[in-house]
């Protein structure tokens, strides 16, 4: 089985990797870049789980191929928090108890950044529908919502001239 | 046991809102679930599933695939001990093994599209692919049965030639697809039904469903030459999957070490196992380590669902809406094997109303499907769909109010269950005035919309748990836990060891053992585990407590009882001793000379499990040209006991109404003539996502605390799921202006009833 050789940028970091062709960008983080935190539930762009942002673009890892990755910059969950400091995001799932498995969490996270990197103001309804491809079997999304919404604010807050 | 050892009015810890222990490892992608672990030379296992609904195996031919470059093993059910028998305790009930093994890999026959038939281990996924392809299986395919009804009557495909109906005297005279008939009663109901001032009478239907956990199956086997083996694993109980693979592998337990991975949802549907008994046998064959991971695909195929339902009901009451008879029949799909929960959903069906005459009857039904698993509150939300369906028409026979035709039915303490228990520290008389109480209640219904109301019982459990407290160096304290936390379980056991401890909770932690490093406990199922679990938890840290103060007695050489314990520090109430007071800290400084280490671990059988109530209301519409159903607003009220964290008890009603809004309208497996299932994917079996649905409100009744738990909890996972389908259709009935009586409510069934 011939494999390529890809170079990418994942969370600021080059990285070098082989690739078959039909591997997805997925397996690959898992398996060859061992970034286990983007996880498969479905293998089939269904259930978000595997939502990565590659050029400012979310994407479902599952749903792309390794060898797309040449050249891109991909964001995964263990690049969100910066330098040890959670992201607003983060803190806000963990203070609302927006998680009880945490298995679609890091899914829900980068979705959510994805969200707010372009729309810092959601309504409810606007982040009902952006995270719409995002499955979550345990909350119910309230609590996903709710620490979504705060984490704008927090974000906006932050972003205020003093 | 702990009864009546209450904190209750100065409570520190528990009813607060922490961060959970291992959340900061589960926002930053860190936490290794079951698919995340990795070993050197480990290899891919992949299962060979059959494309048939029921077929006889003729042979598998094995050889072609043997001789494949990187296929290193290769199991078929002749690699399990044939021998495997008896039963190991599993969530809410006992599992046969030599089911549980032929369902892991089938033996003789294949019983539903999916069954595994081999399984093969290779250096690379795409090698183990191609692999299963080169197995050759010879199938003699057999007529098929799927739908329960058709699966009773006298002609149908028998799946097991020695299944003969248990329950039923004398013995039936031939097999058939009739596992177990179940019966259960009370009271005069012919008197009740011939004295009743208004019947109401319907016949309901539910699909199958799945539990739809996020993350699939998963497991990494390791076989030691010298028999001693390590599974990794996400499963709700490490102690079961241990207990399970050594029956089918025959092994002693001390050789299987399990170690528990987070896991990423469950509700029920990993208590059992599909896939480890297979990566061990690989693994056994071969020496090195095997990891399976399901796809989505094979988890709706060969994984757990819960039972789709026929139940007919029938009402007696009198005219001031006092019910006075019920009669029930529940027939529960079981799947391939034995062991649906229909003898639970005759317990629970009529739970909350006291109904002093009843007559129930339940068939356990096999059929052309995936074996069932539990989910969350198994067998009770479809018999309270059918109750709470014909309460409904009650209501509106009568004219009532549904909330006060349900107070005047509920159970109080005292009343006794239709299985022989006496209802104790029971809060649904509470918790439906809450609702009634409640702003949206009190709202009226909005234009074009309808409300729906329902309650729902589960029993809870207690059952076998181990937990230990080890006091740190620093003063500080682990806790070690014997069951998978699902959905926060480390922050109420973290919380209820510092509020026996008297320390801030950031200065608790709490682990999860493997088998190997903690006393046996059942599985994290039946609600059980804040509860049980919980329970040895506090008894361990009320040993640490009596250890602390024996130390500072020790030490400022007085009597014990003059040595009081409160928020972290001993103080000396013997006026006659001028002394300081000794904190956590210093005393933990100084172990090596007051007796060692301080540490305690216990393990318990604990009873007195409260029961649960709660009590849904549901405001939905409906696009009249799509037959879409919007929940527009809905409200979860609980009996909860206490809250041990709000916040995840909130999460609790909040994710057991979505799975229930979802059971209502949308979900269900969906079969074709050929016995195949037509939806095996997320983008076909729809599950409610976040657009689906509005904030769901919850309403926590902490009026009866439970005495026989340290801190009152009681179980909640597993009530909120009963309610949300009968809330939903309740209101569903009122907009389309007739019953509804089959779930799911899909649009082109509610469109075709309101075209009617």
């Amino acid at each position: 089985m011939s494999r390529m050789v890809v170079n990418a940028t994942v969370n600021g970091e080059p990285v070098e990797f082989l690739a078959g062709g039909g591997q997805s960008l997925l397996d690959a983080l898992r398996d060859e870049l061992r970034l286990t935190g983007s996880k498969e539930g479905c293998g089939t762009g269904d259930c978000g789980a595997c939502s990565v942002i590659v050029d400012g673009r979310l994407v479902c890892a599952c749903l792309m191929l390794a060898p797309e990755a040449e050249g891109t910059r991909i964001e995964t969950i263990e690049g969100l928090a910066d330098n040890g400091h959670l992201h607003p995001l983060q803190h806000q799932f963990l203070e609302q108890a927006a998680l009880q498995c945490g298995f679609c969490t890091p899914g829900l996270l980068m979705a959510s950044k994805a969200l707010l990197d372009r729309n810092p103001d959601p309504t409810e309804t606007e982040v009902r529908y952006w995270l719409a491809g995002n499955m979550c079997r345990c909350t119910g999304y309230d609590k996903v919502v709710r620490a979504v919404m705060d984490a704008a604010a927090d974000l906006r807050q932050a972003e205020k001239p003093r | 046991m702990s009864d009546g050892n209450q904190g209750g009015v100065d409570l520190k810890v528990v009813g607060q809102r922490p961060i959970r222990p291992d959340g900061v490892d589960k926002v930053t992608g860190r936490a290794q679930f079951g698919a995340d672990f990795h070993l050197p030379g480990m290899l891919t296992g992949r299962i060979k599933r059959s494309p048939y609904a029921h077929a006889r195996i003729v042979s598998i031919d094995t050889r072609a695939a043997e001789k494949l470059p990187g296929v290193k093993a290769i199991v078929t059910s002749a690699d399990f001990d044939a021998g495997a028998a008896g039963e190991v305790e599993a969530g809410e009930s006992h599992a046969a093994m030599k089911e549980v093994a032929a369902n892991c890999l089938a033996h003789g026959k294949v019983l539903y599209q999916g069954h595994a038939v081999a399984a093969v281990a290779a250096t690379l996924p795409e090698i183990a692919a191609e692999a299963l392809d080169l197995i050759e299986v010879t199938y003699e395919v057999l007529p098929h049965v799927i739908d329960v009804e058709e699966a009773m009557a006298a002609d149908a495909p028998v799946l097991h030639d020695d299944m003969y109906t248990k329950g039923v005297t004398p013995k039936p005279g031939k097999a058939s697809n009739v596992a177990a008939k179940h019966v259960m009663g009370r009271g005069d109901v012919a008197a009740a039904f011939k004295a009743a001032g208004v019947i109401v009478e319907g016949r309901y239907e539910t699909a199958a469903v799945h539990q739809g956990y996020i993350e699939p199956h998963a497991c990494v086997a390791s076989w030691g030459a010298d028999g001693q083996s390590t599974i990794w694993c996400s499963s709700q109980g490490q102690f079961l999957v241990r207990a399970m693979v050594a029956k089918i592998l025959n092994m002693p337990l001390s050789d299987i070490k399990v170690i528990p991975a987070e896991i990423g949802g469950g509700f029920g549907g990993k208590t059992t196992v599909y896939l480890e008994p297979v990566a061990l046998a690989l693994s056994r064959k071969c020496g090195r380590p095997v990891k399976i991971v399901m796809s989505r695909e094979e988890v709706f195929l060969a994984s757990g669902p819960t039972s789709g339902a026929v139940m007919d009901v029938r009402l007696a009451a009198r005219m001031d809406g006092k019910i006075t008879g019920a009669e029930m029949t529940l027939k529960y799909q079981a799947g391939a094997f034995q062991g649906s929960p229909v003898n639970l959903g005759l317990m629970t069906a009529f739970a909350c109303y006291d109904v002093e005459a009843l007559a129930l009857t339940g068939y356990d039904v096999v059929s052309n499907r995936p074996k069932v698993a539990a989910y969350r509150a198994p067998g009770a939300p479809m018999a309270a769909f059918a109750v709470e369906s014909a309460i409904d028409d009650l209501a509106l026979k009568l004219g009532m109010d549904p909330i006060n035709l349900r107070l005047l039915n509920a159970v109080r303490d005292g009343a006794k269950t239709v299985y022989g228990a006496t209802v104790r520290y029971s809060a649904l008389v509470e918790t439906l005035e809450a609702i009634k109480a409640s702003p949206h209640y009190q709202t009226p219904v909005g234009k074009g919309q309808a409300r729906g109301v329902a309650a729902g019982f589960w029993f809870n459990v207690g059952g076998e748990s181990s937990a230990a407290v080890h006091v740190d160096e620093d003063g500080g304290v682990t806790v070690v836990s014997s069951n998978p936390d699902i959905g926060g379980s480390r922050a109420s056991m973290a919380m209820m060891a510092a509020e026996t401890l008297g320390l801030p909770i950031e200065r608790v932690r709490c682990t999860v053992a493997d088998t190997t490093s903690i006393g046996y406990s059942g599985s994290t199922g039946g609600s059980r585990v804040t509860f049980a679990t919980g329970m040895a938890v506090v008894e361990a840290a009320q040993k640490v407590v009596a250890d602390l103060k024996r130390r500072a007695a020790q030490t400022w050489e007085c009597d014990i009882a003059m040595v009081e314990w409160k928020d972290g520090v001993a103080t000396c109430t013997d006026p006659a001793k001028d002394v300081k007071p000794l904190s956590m800290k210093a005393i933990a400084g100084k172990t090596a000379k007051t007796g060692g280490p301080i540490a305690a671990e216990v393990s318990l059988n604990a009873q007195g499990a409260a029961a649960g109530f709660g009590v849904h209301v549901c405001d939905l519409e409906i696009d009249p040209e799509t037959g879409r159903t919007t929940v527009i607003r809905y409200t979860a009220a609980q009996d909860v006991g206490r809250a041990i964290h709000p916040a995840y008890v909130e999460g609790q009603l909040q994710g057991g109404a979505a799975q229930g809004i979802g059971w209502a309208l949308n979900e269900e497996y969906v079969y074709g003539k050929s016995g195949l299932l037509e939806n095996a994917s997320f983008l076909d079996y729809r599950m409610p996502v976040a657009s689906d649905l509005p904030m769901i409100d919850t309403i926590l009744i902490e009026t009866k605390p439970n005495p026989r738990h340290p801190y009152g909890a009681k179980g909640v996972g597993e009530v909120p799921i009963v309610p949300p389908l009968a809330a939903v259709s309740n209101a569903v009935s009122r907009i389309v202006g007739k019953r509804m009586t089959s779930l799911p409510m899909s649009p082109a069934k509610v469109l075709a009833e309101m075209d009617k």
